[in-house]
């Protein structure tokens, strides 16, 4: 069966993602408020495109909401974001809500409402250039607060030590699980043969706090 | 009673001229300076400009240790959401938030929240407005 995700803001972010979740197959339905942006939306999606306010429970029906595997509030307006998500996950029980943060100064009020997971433009990018510093080589990829854990994203320097080493030699310290491995255009399972290489990008589950077991293992 | 009010037009401003003259703290923000206009002259609180989604406007708008919160913006969702920070984050013992779409405030109203929505209220006042008598089909 095909996936339903049902995204609300036909801005930039929205209409590029309906782009690339129908191109992969993806059913989709695309909300704007806006007539003369959804004019536009109209023509290039033709009835997946569905003008209203995302916001009124009337609209978000007529989109599909009760039937809807994803939820995706990507308006600019933080407030709208949470009500939307607030009804798609509270009223419609709708299971995986993602959304969008505009003014990272918001975040906290997500994160105080329960709102998660949650993209924000600015915080990407800031992580982007912190990745991109030395001695910063780890992105936290997603966090699971609850269990205390996090996936992160740790590219391995050139002269890393553990460059032409084999996992299995590597003695990764307890509480971090390698689970995939990011090397060029593939996608490598880890296994305790495979050698590391440079600027592969590892793809960890760790508990939180374990920091320092992490960056002594990739010196 | 220290009252602050989230929105400075008609109703904003409303009920702070009747707080203030009963004699309570009031605070007042709105994103728009003009709407301190709304206000008057011998007005006794304090007016402040910004959003009401910012914390630290706010918090120096008193919310920490404020009573009452009354929500009266223009956006619905941006009401709601200063209704939440409101009770959740600080607490605040009585909140009332407008809301016009009737099924926004139905289903916030479910969640506790002491939502009064305009719309619902005039459904109903015109509605008693109208005679028994003047329904009939002459």
């Amino acid at each position: 069966m095909r996936l339903f995700v049902l995204i609300v803001g036909g801005g930039k972010i929205g209409t590029n993602l309906a782009r690339s979740m129908i191109g992969d197959g993806y059913e989709v339905a695309l909300v704007e408020s806006e007539r003369h942006k959804y004019e536009d939306l109209d023509r290039e999606f033709g009835y997946a495109a569905i003008f209203g306010d995302g916001t009124e429970t009337r609209v978000l029906e007529k989109a599909g909401i009760t039937r809807s595997d994803y939820v995706i509030a990507v308006t600019g307006d933080d407030e709208d974001n949470i009500i939307i998500s607030q009804l798609a996950r509270d009223k419609y029980a709708v299971h995986n809500v993602i959304a969008r943060v505009n003014d990272p100064r918001n975040q906290s009020t997500f994160d105080m409402l329960g709102i998660k997971p949650t993209v924000s433009n600015v915080s990407t990018i800031h992580s982007l250039v912190e990745h991109h510093l030395p001695h910063h080589h780890l992105l936290s990829l997603l966090d699971f607060e609850e269990e205390n854990v996090e996936m992160v994203e740790l590219a391995i320097a050139e002269g890393s030590k553990v460059v032409g080493r084999k996992i299995k030699e590597l003695q990764f310290p307890p509480g971090l699980l390698l689970v995939l491995i990011f090397r060029e255009h593939e996608v490598v399972v880890p296994s305790g043969d495979i050698e590391l290489r440079a600027d592969d990008n590892l793809i960890i589950i760790r508990e939180k706090g374990s920091e320092s077991p992490l960056s002594a293992l990739m010196e | 009673m220290n009252i602050l009010i989230i929105g400075c037009g008609r109703v904003g401003s409303g009920l702070a001229l009747r707080y203030a003259a009963e004699g309570h703290t009031v605070n007042v923000i709105d994103e728009l300076e003009e709407t301190s206009e709304n206000l008057g002259l011998g007005f006794k609180g304090r007016f402040l400009k910004g959003v009401g989604l910012d914390i630290e406007i706010l918090k120096r708008a008193g919310i920490e240790d404020c009573d009452i919160c009354l929500v009266a913006t223009d956006g619905d969702n941006t009401n709601l959401v200063v209704a939440q920070i409101a009770r959740e984050q600080f607490k605040v013992p009585c909140v009332v938030v407008r809301v016009f779409d009737p099924n926004r405030a139905d289903f916030y109203a479910g969640r506790g929240f002491d939502v009064i929505c305009p719309v619902k209220l005039t459904v109903e006042a015109m509605h008693e407005a109208i005679c028994e008598g003047d329904l009939e089909v002459s």
